[in-house]
């Protein structure tokens, strides 16, 4: 049995891509509807039933309370994190919501978190690729913003989980995008990868050596990106609209919605013409019009644009590199295709980027890149290994709140070390660690992952316990704690909590409930499958009512065709998949002889016992069907 | 790459059985990874307790060991070796971090020897927190008058810049100071590398206190200890100065 595939994964801000391996090429695996790109869009109906991707896009203007996107925003944060977010987000969480807790969202009538509904995107590229191989796939590379910190790469992990996959790895987004351009290049020297995406923003310079990608320096927002530059102009549109026409829809989701697609296509539209109109219709029948040019477009933005700066030289002088020692600059994420990034970069770097890889799929290339060498390989990424670095320094709280740092930034990972605590207070039984992440000196202004709790410390005098405790990150760029109290020999039982996640029970019930979702959606499938299966029938019937073969049947056959074509057309509509694939079944067994007299003699009697739709030739209901490998386009612009 | 000769310790490989040296990655016969062993970093790489190594043969074994070690070859492997190879491959990559590094390698060596760094101990952090007083920062002699003289510009640059008044003098000064600390920190590598040279020429011991050559030894880790202890002040001066001048 051929080991089963493991596909590549970008989860990402606005599209989600699956991809894998085709022969010594990384191919994007398209949906049902041939797109690339998965919008990362997911909405409840008023039945309960999830849609996602373009499907769900109707909901987001009509009944937005039934729809979320840019989830990835919220995911590993807590309440006080997100309230920037809010303003601009139609987030709606629930209430009662505690700071260090993970976020709960309303989604329709039901309360869900960011991993389950990142999970839920997951699910539908994870049933793209199935469908797309024709065999089940469990096994995943996905792709996170090498900025992450711990919670944020622990949510996206747990969303795997809850979509039924196995993440053998998370990779950085820029070192991946840099795998899928370092494929067959062979090339030795440094390169620096600019990621600005929907939502965050990557800076990653590498060392190529030898078909090793090393990491040296890497940098970030994790809150930057294309959103940011579309709620500047939904501000001046709701702005211009509250002046002019007097109507505040600051707070209507559905207006709001209807400006964000208008800003979006008047965005993409500046990136290739000097001037766009940004048009809407708004509630109430009224239509908003505003041109704006590029140059004030440039104007606006910036700022934002600016805010990559700090990242691209703090990676630079980390890396102990002027820009002059930068190779090569590649670009990714769809927001690089704003002409003034572009020239920002090279006015950054002093080199004209490479464009040539779509920015909307290099990332999920490269995923699908490192899936295949994780799963072994092959000559094409023989020599491949990449050698990541963590983006944030490790730290643990010390006495007055300070920060002792353990593993610096930039390390490569895995990396670890090992402190040692005692106990202040004799027969001290249990001694907590608070555990950080962040450049800062205080621990209040980092990052907290965790609280550790050694409990089961023998009963000793103060300070005599020397409790060892190991700190480890691991290839994903997420921290495993071990401990051991080295005078008894003891492994000190670690009570983690972890500050923003999911425990693993949550996790674990979170599976079942979509279990539980599964079943349903797979019911639901069977459905649409028998429903589909009766129109094609019904339709090949209505044509061959037309051929000659129908006249040659007896009154009796036609009259019984004609009473189970009846039975299928009122049971189709049902959603009972067993009865109309049992009509379907009736009325195929009593067609069958039409069937062989509409065939050639000769033919017939190789068809013996086919029924009408096999008769009527290659239309019958298809199998799973592999579409055309996806084109890497190359790019210019 | 030099490799230390050390008395054979044998164990055998957990998948054949075939007997190996105790601290090697893997089986010679096999080839499979072994479980790890406590290792510092010198001894992880197969190299003596030497200061001055080359840097480029160091890298060309680290690319090498990753290339056999790292989880990413492992992702089918039974969860022991998976395990072995997470636990080697951080082992490697802290080693690496700290052996090519010129400071760290210093520092790491100290520790072995069994030098706590006043300067970046965490003990002596929460002990300067716990007693409320500022974390312990001798002056080098030699620096007095400057540290001096530079501190009570940093201040007079404070006072221009509240009340808005030109600064361009004071700054000017700061520079001058920067320039000379650059210089000091520079003399400081030069002087480290020639202590390394000394260090190096010692006969290997495993414990200092078997030496016969005790007191040399002594001398060399001490003017080690004080090498970085000083550029460890100056390291803070600069990083005063650079965020005093904004960059």
């Amino acid at each position: 049995m051929a080991a089963e595939r493991i596909v590549g994964i970008d989860l990402g801000t606005t599209n989600s891509l699956v991809a894998f391996m085709q022969g010594e090429t990384p191919v994007v695996i398209p949906g049902e509807d041939g797109a690339n790109l998965l919008p990362s869009l997911v909405a409840m109906d008023a039945k309960g039933e999830v849609v996602v991707g373009n499907a769900a896009r109707q909901h987001l203007v009509e009944t937005p309370e039934r729809a979320i996107y840019s989830v990835k925003r919220l995911m590993g944060r807590g309440v006080e994190d997100v309230q920037e977010e809010l303003k601009f987000f139609p987030f709606r969480l629930a209430d009662g919501l505690q700071p260090g807790e993970v976020l709960r969202l309303r989604l329709g009538e039901r309360e869900t978190t960011p991993p389950e509904i990142s999970a839920l995107i997951l699910r539908q590229l994870k049933r793209n690729a199935e469908r797309f191989f024709g065999s089940s796939v469990s096994q995943a590379v996905i792709t996170v913003p090498a900025y992450f910190n711990d919670a944020q790469r622990q949510a996206t992990r747990d969303a795997g989980r809850i979509a039924g996959l196995d993440v053998l790895r998370l990779v950085n987004e820029p070192t991946a995008a840099s795998l899928a351009y370092g494929l067959n290049r062979g090339k030795d020297g440094i390169v620096a990868v600019y990621d600005l995406g929907g939502g965050t923003f990557d800076i990653s310079i590498l060392k190529l050596h030898e078909g090793i990608f090393e990491v040296i320096a890497t940098s970030g927002d994790t809150h930057l990106g294309g959103d940011d530059i579309d709620n500047l102009l939904i501000a001046i549109a709701l702005d211009d609209i509250l002046g002019d026409m007097k109507l505040d829809f600051r707070r209507n989701g559905a207006a709001v919605q209807a400006i964000r697609q208008a800003v979006i296509d008047a965005k993409i539209a500046l990136s290739t013409s000097a001037a766009a109109t940004i048009e809407a219709d708004l509630p109430g029948g009224r239509n908003y019009q505003r041109e704006i040019t590029r140059a004030q477009f440039e104007d606006l933005i910036a700022p934002v644009l600016e805010r990559t700066v700090g990242p691209c030289r703090q990676a630079l002088k980390d890396a102990g590199l002027t820009p002059e020692q930068i190779g090569e600059v590649v670009l990714v994420g769809g927001s690089t295709r704003i002409p003034r990034v572009r020239a920002l970069v090279k006015d950054l770097f002093r080199r004209e980027p490479h464009v040539e890889l779509n920015p909307d799929e290099v990332v999920a290339l490269g995923a699908a890149v490192q899936a295949h060498i994780l799963a072994g390989g092959s000559q094409v990424t023989e020599d491949m290994l990449l050698l990541d670095v963590t983006p944030l320094s490790l730290g643990i709280e010390a006495l007055g709140g300070t920060v002792a740092k353990i593993i610096h930034r930039n390390s490569t990972i895995p990396a670890s070390a090992t402190e040692h605590f005692t106990t202040g207070v004799d027969g001290q039984a249990n001694v907590a660690i608070h555990v950080v992440q962040g450049e800062r000196e205080l621990a209040k202004d980092c990052r907290s992952l965790a609280r550790f709790d050694l409990k089961g410390v023998p009963p000793m005098a103060a300070g005599i316990p020397r409790i060892e405790v190991r700190f480890l990150i691991d290839a994903n760029g997420i921290l495993n704690v071990s401990a051991r109290e080295q005078r008894s020999g003891q492994e000190a039982e670690i009570a983690v909590k972890p500050t923003y996640g999911l425990t693993d029970e949550q996790v674990e019930s979170m599976i079942l409930d979509s279990f539980d979702f599964a079943e349903e959606d797979f019911r639901q499938r069977q459905v649409i499958e028998a429903h589909n299966e009766a129109e094609t029938l019904l339709l090949h019937l209505e044509k061959a009512r037309r051929n000659p073969a129908w006249q040659e049947l007896s009154g009796e056959e036609r009259k019984s065709i004609d009473r189970l074509e009846g039975e299928l057309q009122r049971v189709k509509e049902g959603d009972d998949h067993k009865a109309i694939r049992d009509a379907i079944e009736h009325l195929n067994q009593a067609t069958m002889r039409l069937a062989e007299l509409m065939m050639d003699s000769a033919v017939a009697g190789a068809l013996k016992g086919k029924t009408l739709d096999d008769a009527d030739l290659g239309e019958g209901p298809s199998a799973p069907h592999p579409f055309a490998p996806a084109e890497i386009r190359t790019s210019d612009e | 790459m030099a490799i230390e000769t050390k008395p054979l310790t044998g164990a055998a490989c957990w998948s054949c059985g075939a007997q190996r040296e105790e601290r090697a990655h893997f089986c010679s016969a096999c080839g499979k990874v072994q479980p790890g062993v406590a290792a510092d970093h010198f001894s992880f790489f197969g190299l003596p307790r030497k200061l001055a190594l080359d840097a480029a043969a160091l890298e060309r074994e680290f690319y090498r060991l990753s290339r056999k070690l790292h989880p990413d070859l492992y992702a089918r492997a039974t969860e022991e070796e998976r395990r072995w190879s997470l636990e080697k491959s951080s082992q490697l990559n802290d080693a690496y971090r700290a052996l090519k590094d010129p400071v760290a390698r210093t520092e790491h060596l100290l520790a072995l020897e069994g030098v706590q760094l006043e300067e970046q101990s965490k003990a002596a952090t929460d002990r300067a927190r716990a007693t409320g007083e500022e974390k312990k920062q001798v002056v080098p002699p030699e620096l007095l008058e400057e540290v001096f003289e530079f501190n009570m510009q940093l201040e007079e640059l404070r006072l221009a810049r509240k009340m808005g008044e030109d600064d361009s003098g004071v700054v000017e000064e700061l520079a001058t100071h920067r320039e000379n600390f650059g210089q000091m920190l520079k003399d400081l590598g030069d002087e480290l590398r020639s202590c390394w040279k000394q260090w190096d020429a010692l006969p290997f011991h495993e414990h200092a206190d078997t030496a016969g050559d005790g007191a040399e030894r002594r001398r060399v880790r001490d003017k080690m200890v004080d090498l970085l202890n000083r550029r460890s002040y100056i390291r803070n001066l600069v990083r005063d100065v650079n965020q005093a001048l904004g960059n």
